[in-house]
């Protein structure tokens, strides 16, 4: 009988909410929660062996130790499969879901399956290495992902081959395989530019991504009485980078005050960031954020002021679900203190 | 409004206002001019650039 480990946050696991979400990992024998139903799901190919616990907040904050103190857990229950989540849209626990699976693959070579909403953070920083099933976006189908978890969770157990994400139903990996097909590549062309132009419904192969038309915003009508916010992403930091950002995959920026000074100088600044010859920016950071400029505008009346905080991280290789998040806080930020426009500086 | 050199992944990425910059190191700046040449140089960017938000976006959205 496969033995499954199902793992759940603090608050499917029956501990508490989010003033709970603080709790580290625990092991607890037999299914709970969700487990039960997962268990009806798998019917007699497998048990639920027992559930792992831990808290959204302490998995973010401590990743490496809940990861390696769970894979201990998963080791000592000798799982088949674990089986994470579904994590549904829920930023927190979706990435711990995904990252545990992705370490128990790669340490313990243990199959590993979780659920997410295909717009969950974690699905595109996992969705190659972790089979993801799709769920909606709520709880309300937790029916539903636990059964897709439960069927795919066999299959991979059993190492067997998954089906075509479609049909399986979970999220695409990314990987191509070649299949022989009836058509050549010049006739299912001709077909789909032929059901296109008809209006008819046809099916890419190849889906490119897509990025959100944001409207513009409206002009200003007078920049000597603006405020303009100045972003960045250069990576410029205070030297010693302080806060420790990234400089690259950001997951969050910096925020600085600006407020008291009219230059930036190479020895109280730094360019952190992976993607660019750094050199020019922290001889002289102006090149980047162009501090003197702004100031001399005000100075001479063409801008009516700036916002007194800087706003930087390093954007290299930033999810682009990561970088709309953080403009819509940076965004709120810059609305509520009445912020006319931003400059962005970028490479 | 965004300061970059590469325009073409402002465009794929549907930016509104977009300023082309100097160079990906310096985006506003010029390392081999002398200093006083590379902060004027800086200010006329930057005061071109502020001038897009005063501008409806797409048509005039990059300036030459």
């Amino acid at each position: 009988m496969l033995r499954v480990v199902h793992y759940v946050n603090q608050f499917f696991g029956g501990i508490g909410g989010e003033e709970q979400a603080g709790v580290p990992p625990r092991a607890v024998d037999g299914p709970l929660g969700p487990g039960l139903a997962l268990q009806r799901h798998l019917g007699d190919a497998a048990s639920v062996a027992g559930m792992l616990i831990c808290g959204d907040n302490y998995f973010a904050e401590r990743q490496e130790a809940a990861t390696r103190a769970l894979l201990g857990l998963l080791a000592d229950a000798r799982a088949d499969l674990l089986i994470a989540g579904p994590a549904f849209a829920a930023g927190r626990y979706g990435l711990a879901c995904a990252h545990l699976c992705a370490a128990a693959q790669e340490a313990l070579d243990l199959p590993a399956v979780t659920g997410l909403a295909p717009d969950n953070p974690a699905v595109e920083a996992y969705r190659r290495t972790v089979t993801i099933v799709r769920t909606g976006p709520s709880a309300a189908s937790m029916s539903a992902a636990l059964e897709r978890l439960a069927a795919v969770g066999l299959k991979l157990a059993r190492r067997e081959p998954l089906g075509p994400p479609d049909e399986e139903g979970y999220l695409a990996h990314g990987f191509r395989r070649n299949t022989l097909v009836a058509h050549s590549g010049a006739q299912r062309a001709v077909a789909m530019l032929r059901a296109k132009l008809a209006g008819d419904p046809y099916a890419t192969e190849i889906a490119l991504p897509s990025f959100e038309r944001v409207p513009a915003a409206r002009p200003l009508a007078d920049l000597s009485t603006a405020t303009l916010a100045v972003i960045t992403s250069g990576g410029l930091v205070p030297r010693g980078n302080p806060d420790h950002l990234k400089s690259h995959v950001a997951d969050a920026y910096g925020r600085y005050s600006i407020a008291d000074r009219d230059e930036l100088s190479g020895d109280a600044y730094e360019a952190v960031h992976g993607g660019y010859h750094t050199a020019y920016v922290n001889e002289d950071p102006h090149r980047l954020v162009p501090l003197d400029a702004l100031r001399a505008l005000v100075r001479d009346g063409a801008l009516g002021g700036l916002h007194p905080t800087l706003y930087t991280l390093a954007g290299t290789g930033t999810y682009p679900q990561f970088a709309e998040r953080m403009a819509h806080e940076v965004a709120a930020e810059l609305r509520a203190a009445g912020v006319d426009g931003a400059l962005v500086t970028s490479t | 409004m965004l300061v970059t050199n590469l325009i073409s992944v402002a465009r794929t990425m549907h930016v509104n206002r977009v300023f082309p910059g100097v160079a990906i190191p310096h985006i506003l700046g010029n390392p081999a001019l002398p200093p006083a040449e590379e902060r004027a140089l800086r200010r006329t960017l930057t005061e071109r650039a502020l001038r897009l938000l005063t501008q409806p976006a797409g048509a005039e959205g990059v300036d030459a």
